[in-house]
């Protein structure tokens, strides 16, 4: 008997136990990516009540591939093809504050011609990451024609590229001392027609996308990031000036001839979804009118790259160089020892700093809003990777 | 899946028949042949004109051009015919895939592409059946922990259940698989399976993603029921039945449509709803729920949802067409006579097929308008699905509800109405 009763007390408390609903009950743990078809190279843990997201862990790291160690191994000219990998669709941009730092450290003057032939390559190749970089905000959306026409548009300023060096994508254009070669003949009437034709487009994007009632619905008033919060977080490029702050590293630390280049910071005070969509579209209409500038302002002729030694290098020491790039200010930090090589690399990227933003974002939306905030912060996993 | 063994020969294949033919001859000469013969001489068939027919006799009839026309009438006319040939599956199931290739050329010009190019020479025709055979010959993968049951049936129900609303919208006068007295209620009865559907699969499949997208159908479905339900009723009210086929025929000088454009406009983002199409696509969002209740869907199963999807959309832009456009009506086009001077039993009638044009032709531009949204529009939130669901369509559905009662009590339309016949 007593046997019995023990069973059956056993019994009763199992089932007071299944009973018990705790508060982790309420909660399902979704892993999104990398095989999800909205996460990119790049995985972060959501927990879900409800339609409520309540809890997000950001895991980078699916694709490093040590570009800084390898930098290490190779002398400064040779470090140039590996380190546009992390973000092919511009990789003008990424190589771009590499050589502003080599260029300290081994005290190079880049000639005037080829300081404008490198702003206008890397003018091109932002319009050519942020044209994909709305494609996949299109899709991401389920707007399945704002996903086609930006990457079919693409093409224009990937031709231009082509032309001026040769490769479509990963260019290798920007090196220690200028360019690697210049322009072509007749580039400049094309670059002027393309641009033109490429603006009317933009109207045309306005109008079937940042203007659709169902978009702005969806965007506006989601993942507000305030002022205070954007410079505590450190967020940059995009998606600081979405939050208010007109910084922009092109007219706060100019580089080259930024300097005498007139143009407009654009910036939105919202710093929802929605502003931090639409800085980057009037970043492309900007940089439009500072290729048509630079075109103008070009000398005609002259040299494009400095004389260098086989192997180029400086005296032991340090120099930092940022740059603008598509998703915000691009910097290098580099220490040399006084040989070929350089001594240690870091990369400070954009995306990196962007992403930190994430989980404060996340937290209290609605599964829903998961893909407009995500990638509207302007992340490149593969860079922030590195 | 079936696939040749690696050591498959075709050779070495017909080698082993020619060392069986002795066994393979024997087996058809005293089963195959007695069998053939005892179907063709002993089989009776349903009388034709008064004649009791074996199917020797009928194919002998078939070659007969004066009696053919006689069986093919009396083929036409039967029950078989219509719930698999004309107005129930195959017409449904053909005009959906004409549908699915006009959407891709249209969708690829809209975004400026191509499209479907290379299978079938003439631009891409025949995409859908590589697609459906790269379906069919597809592993179906089931995962681990899944109700295997509810797992297999609920696509076959889905199928079923799309082809059952099929069997109630009549394509011409007195064309229609089941003429019911409540046509349009069980039409609203068919498609409240729906969610149901949804949820049961998206439950057995054990999976977290299908699991969001199936409560987010059963949301959505029960959101846009409403809706829906309310914007056919003031055509109820209007044509004083509930049979579709009265219903089409009572709109004949004058399309409900001009009466009722709020109905019809809520009517039409209803369906968007019921159907999922983008920007109502939230069960199968692709980039939130990776493919929402579909997620662990694969090969033919995958494949029996789609299909039944674009049965379902027929169906839905066919009740469309029924309750505002007018059903079959239209200008008559097609000629009395095609062979003058005939005086044998006629197949060809020209009001028939006159109203089977007609119709074609609004529901495949219903069909257009139904997937048309999906080019210029992203996806909505569930937030606001809702709110458009539950606040603003049930009112506006209300409006003409007064709006019917309206001209149904002034005597302008509705049985005895002024401008009805």
């Amino acid at each position: 008997m007593e046997n019995l009763d023990e069973k059956f007390n056993e019994t009763i408390k199992m089932g007071l136990e299944i009973v018990k609903e705790t508060e982790e009950d309420r909660l399902m743990t979704l892993s999104v990516g990398p095989q999800h078809p909205g996460s990119g190279h790049f995985r972060f843990t959501i927990k879900v009540d409800g339609d409520y997201i309540v809890y997000c862990d950001p895991d980078p790291g699916y694709v490093h591939r040590g570009e800084e160690k390898m930098c290490e191994y190779r002398n400064y000219i040779q470090n140039i093809p590996h380190l546009e990998r992390p973000v092919i669709h511009d990789s003008t941009n990424i190589t771009y504050s590499y050589s502003l730092a080599v260029e300290e450290l081994t005290n190079i003057q880049v000639p005037l011609r080829g300081q404008y032939i490198r702003a206008l390559a890397s003018e091109l190749n932002r319009q050519v990451y942020t044209l994909y970089w709305l494609g996949i905000y299109g899709i991401f959306l389920g707007h399945s024609t704002m996903f086609m026409w930006p990457l079919g548009d693409r093409e224009l300023f990937i031709d231009l590229l082509e032309a001026l060096t040769g490769a479509r994508v990963t260019h290798a254009f920007n090196i220690p001392g200028g360019v690697r070669n210049d322009m072509p003949e007749g580039f400049k009437d094309r670059c002027l027609r393309q641009v033109a034709y490429f603006e009317k487009r933009l109207v045309e994007y306005e109008d079937i996308f940042y203007n659709n009632p169902l978009f702005r619905q969806r965007t506006e008033g989601v993942g507000i990031l305030t002022k205070e919060d954007a410079i505590k977080l450190g967020v940059t490029g995009s998606v600081l000036r979405a939050s208010g702050i007109p910084f922009d590293v092109r007219k706060a630390e100019p580089y080259d001839i930024y300097n005498e280049i007139d143009f407009k910071v654009q910036y939105m005070k919202t710093g929802d979804s929605f502003a931090r969509s639409m800085v980057p579209f009037l970043d492309m209409r900007e940089s439009c009118q500072i290729i048509r500038t630079l075109l103008d302002k070009m000398p005609q002729s002259g040299e494009v790259r400095a004389k260098l030694q086989p192997n180029p290098k400086g005296p032991a020491g340090e120099s930092y160089k940022r740059v603008e790039s598509g998703r915000g200010a691009l910097g290098y930090y580099i220490v040399s020892d006084g040989t070929p090589k350089p001594y240690r690399v870091k990369l400070s990227v954009g995306s990196f700093r962007n992403i930190l933003a994430l989980p404060y974002l996340l937290i209290g939306s609605k599964l829903a809003d998961m893909p407009s905030i995500y990638w509207s912060l302007n992340y490149w996993p593969v860079e922030a990777d590195r | 899946m079936a696939t040749a063994p690696k050591d498959f020969r075709f050779g070495n294949f017909v080698g082993s028949l020619i060392q069986l033919i002795f066994w393979i001859l024997i087996i058809v000469t005293l089963v195959g042949l007695p069998l053939i013969f005892i179907i063709l001489f002993y089989v009776p068939l349903p009388p034709i004109n008064g004649e009791v027919l074996t199917p020797y006799l009928f194919f002998s009839m078939m070659v007969d051009p004066t009696r053919t026309i006689p069986i093919i009438n009396f083929m036409i006319h039967t029950d078989m015919f219509r719930v698999a040939v004309f107005p129930g599956f195959t017409y449904a199931a053909l005009l959906a895939a004409a549908t699915i290739f006009i959407e891709r050329k249209f969708l690829a010009k809209m975004q400026l592409r191509i499209g479907p190019l290379y299978a079938g020479k003439i631009e891409g025709i025949l995409q859908l059946i590589a697609d459906g055979l790269k379906l069919i010959s597809k592993e179906i993968i089931v995962p681990s922990g899944a109700d295997k049951l509810i797992f297999w049936t609920a696509p076959v129900a889905f199928v079923v259940t799309a082809a059952a609303v099929v069997s109630l919208i009549p394509a011409a006068p007195g064309w229609v698989v089941a003429d019911l007295d409540v046509g349009i209620i069980a039409v609203f009865a068919f498609l409240g399976f729906f969610p149901l559907i949804a949820l049961l699969f998206s439950w057995a499949s054990n999976s977290k993603y299908p699991f969001i997208g199936g409560m987010r159908a059963l949301h959505q479905m029960i959101a846009f029921e409403i809706p829906f339900i309310l914007s056919a009723l003031p055509v109820v009210i209007l044509a004083g039945s509930l049979n579709l086929t009265d219903m089409a025929n009572a709109q004949y000088p004058y399309w409900f449509v001009f009466f009722l454009p709020i109905s019809a406009f809520v009517f039409y983002i209803s369906s968007l709803a019921e159907l999922e199409r983008i920007p109502f696509d939230l069960p199968e969002a692709e980039s939130e729920i990776v493919a929402g209740w579909l997620t662990e869907t694969s090969g033919m199963i995958y494949g029996l949802i789609q299909l039944g999807t674009y049965v379902k959309l027929y169906a839905l832009a066919g009740l469309f067409v029924i309750l505002f456009l007018g059903g079959w009506a239209g200008p008559q086009i097609f000629p009395e006579e095609i062979l003058p001077g005939y005086t044998g039993e006629k197949i060809y009638n020209a009001t028939t097929v006159n109203a089977v044009f007609w119709f074609t032709l609004k529901t495949l531009g219903m069909i257009m308008l139904i997937l048309l949204p999906r080019g210029i529009n992203p996806r909505i939130r569930i937030d606001i699905l809702l709110h458009t669901g539950w606040y603003k369509l049930i009112v506006w559905a209300f409006i003409n509800i007064f709006v019917a009662l309206l001209l149904v009590y002034g005597g302008i339309l509705g049985p005895g109405g002024l401008l009805s016949t």
